[in-house]
């Protein structure tokens, strides 16, 4: 009893979840491994050499970031205890939480937050390689406080410092080296509760409690195993024996979920993806006719039931969608919708577009790439070819691989095809990035559809260097109404991913980041 | 079998396995390069963001900003010299990353292989000397059905009976995890992860040579030499042994043969299903990601294995038939 009291006053910022559990009845136990998986096994685990799904969830145990997220993206503390930005909105001051050590003894500075932010993620992530750009100075004025002075104001800059984004890596291991290829790749050094144990390629990975972590007390969990199972089926069942006590992201198929809800021994939890917001959307290129047309997007987004796809396809596992911004993500507009489903309508546009039935019923043939990543993509695309054909347009659909799909996708060498984005909760982090002008290049993920339009660029500008909300606000709120004016992409669905455990385990989702937080507070009941 | 003809024998065989692995490295490393996409796309693809600088970094550190004809000579130099390559994308020796899972997979073909072919020739022998009682007629219908069965259906079912209602055998994994076993419970665990996998993929080889031994001892059984050896009143339990048995194991050792060339390979499928860390997957999993040194890493450790197993198979011809010869 007396250990749990002290854990309970010395570890402040765990305070909150602490609070829950024990409003729940029931209080942290100490011990005990948690068996979960991984898909698909990721090549390398050191964050920002690698940022694909999976390696964010492991290595968000091992490593921390200054800050983390609350389910409103309000900041949390982390590696930084608190932080002050300038009435002018350039320059941040972080003050570090002291006692904080890597994995290999030596302590965590000021120099290897600089390092991170400076050196290391921006040479090796794209994304943080764009923002963190905007960084004119950075000092350490003693040990535990970092100050990074932006050559202009960024509302948005908190919102990278999140341990998926921005993780605190050791200098040490790094400075001098090629990132790509240091020793500390293939062996990660972080701050976070958990070390880098022990990893059988193909079988699993293995971390186990970090006994300096600077949180007196935690974590609670011995060691965390993440099995890689490469079968959808065979990971449902392993949740369904209990050899596995948590699935998270992509492990489960949404069509699977329904059967886990019934279990009595799984909880399905389905928040925790506010960070990333993800957004799907039928990706069109503007570049073939007649998809360069508006009336004809318009008319394609009206013959899409969203409510069916959310509720058929994806078994409720998600939103559907209202615009190009996420409803998860700051500076959605409520107030702005998208055109319903109306068969008749979108029949209408097209015959005033000039695109008359021929005998066959048919308008115009177009092809849809369907996204690779799991057999729910296949079943969307039949939907759609079904919706499709409801207004004349014949969808034929090509199956590919991962690796075709990328490089098709950022050759513009596709008619239509359905990517989704992470929007990391604001939409000059996530959403401008597909629209503006300036970022059409042969690159995935870049404004790749080609769409363009002046007006919608100044406002995203406007919005990008504005230093106060309101103002970002209003620029955000009237490029949502040209993009929905211009239907730029087919927007359908907000997706969230099922987070399925035993509920023998406790505080999995607790912030905006849910299974990519580090799990310090996670514990298992006997 | 003359011994004087093998050293020139084995000598003109391994010259012409050379060309051959040879020829093989070169088509493979086209086939690869054919697919389309490379890794620093598909790196691209799975991060979620990307630039062009970061594509560019990827491809030169990659090696794929050499033109094609320079990699192939690069990769082929390497071969040469049995470097099998590193793996940028997953930053480590190929050779390593193949080390790592052969153990697995061999003990997965291998235990599946000795399966069918004891079980298998078993079955054969009981069901041709009982031919047309009850015991032939089970034999050869289990056999047909395994034969005609999909191999990952058998799997799924395996996995329904064993693992779900009866909860005897674990459904995936080749060991618990995290018990810290060691010695005999070691082994044991791991057996009991073995099982089913095992089960799976030999039923099916099981089945073939069930039926390849039944049909061929037929054949032989009313053959000249064997009436002769009846008439000479040998034992009728060394009569299927020494005289039955050993002229119809030609067409299994065939058989048997194929299959051994495929004990390095794997299989995606049942390694997929059981979460098998095998070499099957390994190789699945390069193709997806346009890894090519691990990929073509993998297609030239089999093309030797298969290779090797082709010259030991006549071999052993010349060693169960007499009146075969290494020429």
């Amino acid at each position: 009893m007396t250990i749990r009291r002290r854990t309970m006053l010395a570890a402040a910022p765990a305070l909150t979840t602490l609070a829950e559990a024990r409003a729940q009845g029931v209080a942290p136990r100490r011990g005990g491994t948690l068996i979960t998986m991984l898909t698909p096994e990721p090549p390398v685990l050191q964050i920002g050499v690698n940022n694909q799904g999976p390696t964010l969830v492991i290595a968000t145990k091992m490593f921390q970031g200054l800050l983390s997220f609350s389910p409103t993206l309000e900041p949390l503390p982390v590696l930084a205890k608190s932080w002050t930005i300038s009435p002018d909105g350039r320059v941040y001051t972080f003050r570090l939480q002291e006692n904080v050590k890597f994995h290999d003894g030596r302590p965590m500075t000021a120099d290897d937050v600089i390092f991170s932010i400076t050196k290391f993620h921006p040479e090796v992530a794209p994304r943080a390689r764009a923002i963190f750009a905007l960084i004119d100075n950075a000092a350490a004025p003693d040990a535990h406080t970092v100050v990074f002075t932006l050559k202009q104001a960024f509302e948005p800059f908190l919102l990278m410092f999140d341990g998926s984004a921005a993780a605190i890596v050791p200098k040490h291991l790094f400075d001098g080296l090629d990132y790509r290829t240091a020793p500390a790749v293939q062996r990660p050094v972080g701050t976070g509760p958990f070390r880098f144990a022990e990893w059988q390629r193909g079988n699993f990975v293995k971390l186990d409690r970090f006994e300096d972590y600077w949180k007196p007390g935690q974590p609670y969990l011995d060691s965390i195993i993440y099995r890689v199972v490469p079968d959808s089926q065979s990971r449902r069942l392993a949740l369904e024996t209990g050899q596995a006590q948590l699935s998270q992201a992509n492990d489960i198929e949404p069509f699977d979920v329904p059967a886990l809800r019934s279990r009595p021994n799984l909880e399905v939890a389905l928040n925790g993806w506010e960070y990333f917001s993800p957004l799907a959307w039928i990706e069109l290129n503007h570049r073939v006719a007649p998809l360069g047309d508006p009336r004809v997007r318009q008319a394609l987004s009206m013959a899409v039931d969203r409510n069916f796809i959310v509720q058929r396809l994806w078994f409720g596992i998600g939103r559907p969608a209202t615009g190009p911004i996420a409803s998860s993500s700051r500076f959605h507009d409520r107030n702005q919708r998208l055109p319903g489903f109306d068969a008749r309508a979108a029949n209408a546009l097209l015959d005033a577009a000039g695109l008359r039935p021929n005998a066959q019923g048919v308008r115009f043939t177009i092809k849809h790439l369907v996204l690779p990543y799991s057999e729910i993509w296949s079943r969307l695309g039949e939907y759609l070819r079904q919706a499709f054909r409801q207004v004349g347009v014949t969808l034929e659909l090509e199956s590919t691989d991962a690796g075709s799909w990328a490089r098709r996708v950022g050759n513009w060498e596709y008619d239509t095809t359905i990517n989704f984005l992470y929007q990391f909760g604001d939409p000059t982090l996530g959403v401008e990035r597909s629209y503006v002008t300036s970022n059409i290049q042969r690159v995935t993920f870049t404004n790749t559809g080609g769409y363009s339009n002046p007006r919608v660029d100044a406002l995203f500008a406007a919005a990008r260097s504005a230093s106060v909300a309101a103002e970002r606000q209003a620029a955000f709120s009237d490029v949502t109404k040209l993009l929905i004016d211009d239907m730029a992409q087919i927007w359908l669905m907000e997706m969230s991913f099922p987070t399925i455990h035993d509920r023998r385990l406790r505080n999995v989702v607790t912030t905006g980041l849910g299974v990519h937080s580090s799990f310090d507070d996670v514990f298992l009941t006997s | 079998m003359e011994l004087g003809k093998l050293p020139g024998f084995l000598a003109r065989r391994l010259v012409k396995a050379v060309l051959v692995v040879l020829a093989i490295v070169v088509c493979n490393f086209f086939l690869v390069h054919a697919a389309p996409g490379d890794p620093a796309s598909v790196m691209a693809g799975q991060a979620g963001a990307a630039d062009p600088l970061f594509l560019e970094q990827l491809r030169r550190q990659f090696g794929l900003d050499q033109p094609m004809h320079v990699q192939l000579w690069i990769y082929v130099r390497s071969v040469l010299s049995l470097d099998l390559g590193f793996s940028h994308r997953q930053q480590m020796g190929v050779a390593a990353l193949i080390a790592e899972r052969l153990p697995a997979t061999l003990l997965l073909t291998g235990a599946a292989f000795a399966f069918a072919v004891v079980g298998g020739v078993t079955l054969g022998a009981l069901a041709a000397q009982r031919v047309g009682r009850w015991a032939d007629s089970l034999i050869t219908v289990l056999a047909l059905t395994f034969y005609a069965t999909p191999l990952f259906w058998v799997g799924l079912m395996l996995v329904l009976v064993f693992s779900v209602w009866l909860e005897w055998l674990p459904s995936f994994g080749m060991n618990s995890v995290g018990l810290g076993l060691t010695g005999l419970a070691h082994v044991l665990d791991v057996a009991k992860h073995l099982l089913l996998p095992a089960l799976t993929l030999g039923l099916f080889y099981l089945a073939v040579y069930a039926r390849l031994t039944r049909a061929t001892m037929l054949e032989v059984q009313d053959q000249d030499f064997v009436r002769t050896a009846r008439a000479k009143g040998v034992p009728e339990g060394r009569i299927t042994r020494a005289h039955v048995l050993r002229n119809a194991l030609l067409p299994v050792i065939t058989f048997a043969g194929i299959q051994a060339g495929q004990l390095v390979g794997g299989s995606i499928l049942v390694e997929t299903v059981f979460a098998w860390p095998g070499i099957g997957r390994l190789a699945f999993e390069a193709l997806l990601a346009r890894d090519y040194p691990v990929l073509l890493g993998v297609f030239f450790c089999t093309s030797v294995i298969v290779v090797l197993f082709n010259l030991a198979t006549d071999l052993l011809y010349a060693l169960v038939d007499p009146r075969v010869e290494v020429a």
